[in-house]
């Protein structure tokens, strides 16, 4: 894997908020598939870094590299039909429509049965049974599976999840390891994620963040016998 | 019936009802129906806008102005034939809101209406400003030869009342089809989340230039058949109270429904011709009636019976 072409490939990237480096020189390299977790302390700057990568916020400095085109001054929207999917750390969703017309919007190839698609994609995340309910009706949980099954629907070349897990019941959380490991056969994914079980089980590398600059990076036995990395996160 | 038949029934039945009114109804109703539908043209535009894309504009009397004054001047000063100035009012409309649309959907919410309403000043004074043409808020009447289309004469009752419901139906149809088109979803979608829309890969600011645009071509078009079926053109329609007046259309038949915009124009109109027979305080009338919608019915007439009992209506 490490001999192909990175899908992505970010370098230098910048971007302060006042007085806070929220990112501070990054780079990153993502593979055409696997999955690559991004861990970190509160406010260690994973939700703005992934921000750069989506093209929801814009860099202060540096490249972002994306299937060997630089994507760093395309807008969010353009990287998206690229293939750069996103979901929220903090749920968004379309309250007032039913779980179907949500993912439906996302489903984007012309031709195709839209609707087949989008039942596919629920079916995927188990909420198929839900698909005629309005989606503000959906528990908490449901609302996140809701929001991973229209990123699923764009069918992404990679998927940022940020803190997917958050408000997922036990029970839950097994299926969407199930899931992401599934998805991750064929796309990148990048997942920002605080539960370390999760994080350890799913990740094939692993990237830390800290006062918005890269702490480490490395397999997950790597990471977890990093000294530095113990010291300023697992806490140890 | 699947639901796509339902609607369709729907929107026709209601347009039959509309063919045969003139044949039941006194000929002053039957004017007075073809105003409506005029001005219902107008709301609908307004309703793309604001009900489907959720964008509050204060200046929509600008656009309904372009459309009337584009046609009146070119069939008073040029010499243009009804037909060719209808369409150069109905482009016109398109126009102006396009380009007002690349400025002001730069901003959103109180800023939007604002920068709507500024820009529909601008184009009311600009009409005063240029009064050996307009003649100002004294308006001017268009020739009596002037107003045929086809080679009917749109000054006779039952032609107008025709004309103004062919329009009417091409817009209702317009409107039918746009919001049950994948476009139309995206609209709302933007309306509802914006940033979640971005993230779906639809670029928003497009999105609601297009909605703009599309309403700026209803608005106009609304506006070159005012002028034509009535023969006037007068700087009131570019006042702001058209602009409010597009928006209580709205809200009282139900933003983001279809048949809504009718529904609103055809009770407000006759609501304000009842008030007048009893009391010269008219608006006090729709002030109430205003204040009862919003207490009682928020969503409109169409948006609460879609609440209470028809899921179905779009
Ligand atoms: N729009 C903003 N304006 C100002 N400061 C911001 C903004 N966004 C983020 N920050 C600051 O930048 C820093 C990094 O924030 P970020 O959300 O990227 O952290 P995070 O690693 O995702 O944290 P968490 O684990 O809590 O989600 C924080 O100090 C935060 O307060
Ligand atoms: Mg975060």
């Amino acid at each position: 894997m490490a001999a192909l072409t990175p899908l992505l490939k970010a370098r230098g990237l910048k971007r302060h908020f006042g007085g806070v480096k929220a990112v501070d020189g990054v780079g990153l390299d993502l593979g055409p598939t696997g999955v690559h977790a991004l861990i970190g302390p509160n406010g260690a700057g994973k939700s703005t870094l992934v921000g750069l990568l989506s093209g929801r916020i814009t860099a202060d400095a540096g490249i972002i590299e994306f299937a060997g085109r630089d994507i760093t001054r395309l807008p969010a929207h353009a990287r998206v039909r690229l293939g750069i999917a996103y979901t929220f750390q903090v749920t968004s969703i379309y309250p007032r429509l039913s779980v179907e017309d949500n993912v439906t919007l996302a489903v984007r190839h012309p031709s195709g049965d839209v609707t087949t698609a989008a039942r596919a994609a629920l079916a995927r995340v188990g909420l198929d049974i839900h698909a005629r309910q309005i989606a503000g009706d959906l528990s908490y949980g449901h609302q996140r599976l809701l929001e991973l099954a229209m990123g699923l629907a764009l069918t992404p070349r990679l998927l940022i999840l940020d803190e997917p897990t958050q408000g997922l019941a036990a029970g839950e959380i097994a299926g969407f390891s199930a899931l992401v490991r599934d998805v991750a056969r064929d796309a990148s994914v990048l997942l920002i994620e605080h539960n370390m079980d999760v994080v350890m089980d799913l990740a094939d590398r692993i990237t830390v963040l800290d006062f918005g600059r890269v702490l480490a990076s490395g397999t997950p036995d790597a990471i977890r016998k990093d000294r530095a990395v113990q010291a300023a996160y697992l806490g140890a | 019936m699947t639901g796509g038949v339902r609607v369709w029934a729907l929107h026709l039945a209601v347009l039959v009802a509309l063919a045969l009114a003139p044949l039941v109804v006194p000929p002053y109703h039957a004017t007075n129906l073809a105003r409506i539908m005029v001005l219902a043209v107008f709301a609908m535009g307004y309703n793309i806008a604001f009900g489907y894309t959720g964008l509050l504009s204060l200046g929509h009397a600008l656009l309904l102005a372009a459309g009337m004054y584009a046609t009146g001047l070119l069939v008073a000063h040029g010499g243009w034939t009804a037909g060719p100035a209808l369409l150069a009012g109905a482009l016109a409309g398109a126009g102006v809101a396009f380009v007002v649309g690349l400025l002001a959907l730069r901003t959103t919410g109180a800023a939007f209406m604002i920068v709507t309403l500024m820009f529909a000043q601008a184009g009311y004074l600009t009409i005063l400003y240029f009064g050996d043409l307009t003649r100002g808020d004294e308006g001017f009447t268009l020739a009596r030869e002037a107003r045929t289309l086809f080679g009917l004469d749109l000054v006779t009752d039952a032609t107008r009342y025709s004309a103004a419901l062919a329009l009417f139906a091409a817009g209702l149809i317009g409107c039918l089809l746009l919001v049950r088109s994948r476009t139309g979803r995206v609209l709302v979608a933007v309306r509802e989340n914006s940033e979640r829309t971005r993230m779906l890969g639809y670029d928003p600011f497009r999105a609601r230039l297009l909605a703009l645009t599309l309403s700026g071509l209803y608005a106009g078009t609304a506006g070159a058949a005012y002028a034509l079926l009535f023969g006037y053109v007068g700087a009131s329609f570019a006042t702001v109270q058209y602009s409010v007046l597009a928006l209580l259309w709205v809200l009282l038949g139900g933003a983001g429904t279809v048949l809504g915009p009718l529904v609103g124009t055809l009770v407000m109109f006759y609501l304000v011709d009842f008030a007048g027979n009893l009391t010269d305080a008219t608006l006090f009338v729709v002030g109430a009636a205003l204040i009862l919608l919003i207490l009682f019915a928020r969503t409109g007439l169409l948006g609460t019976l879609r609440a209470r009992a028809l899921a179905w209506l779009p």
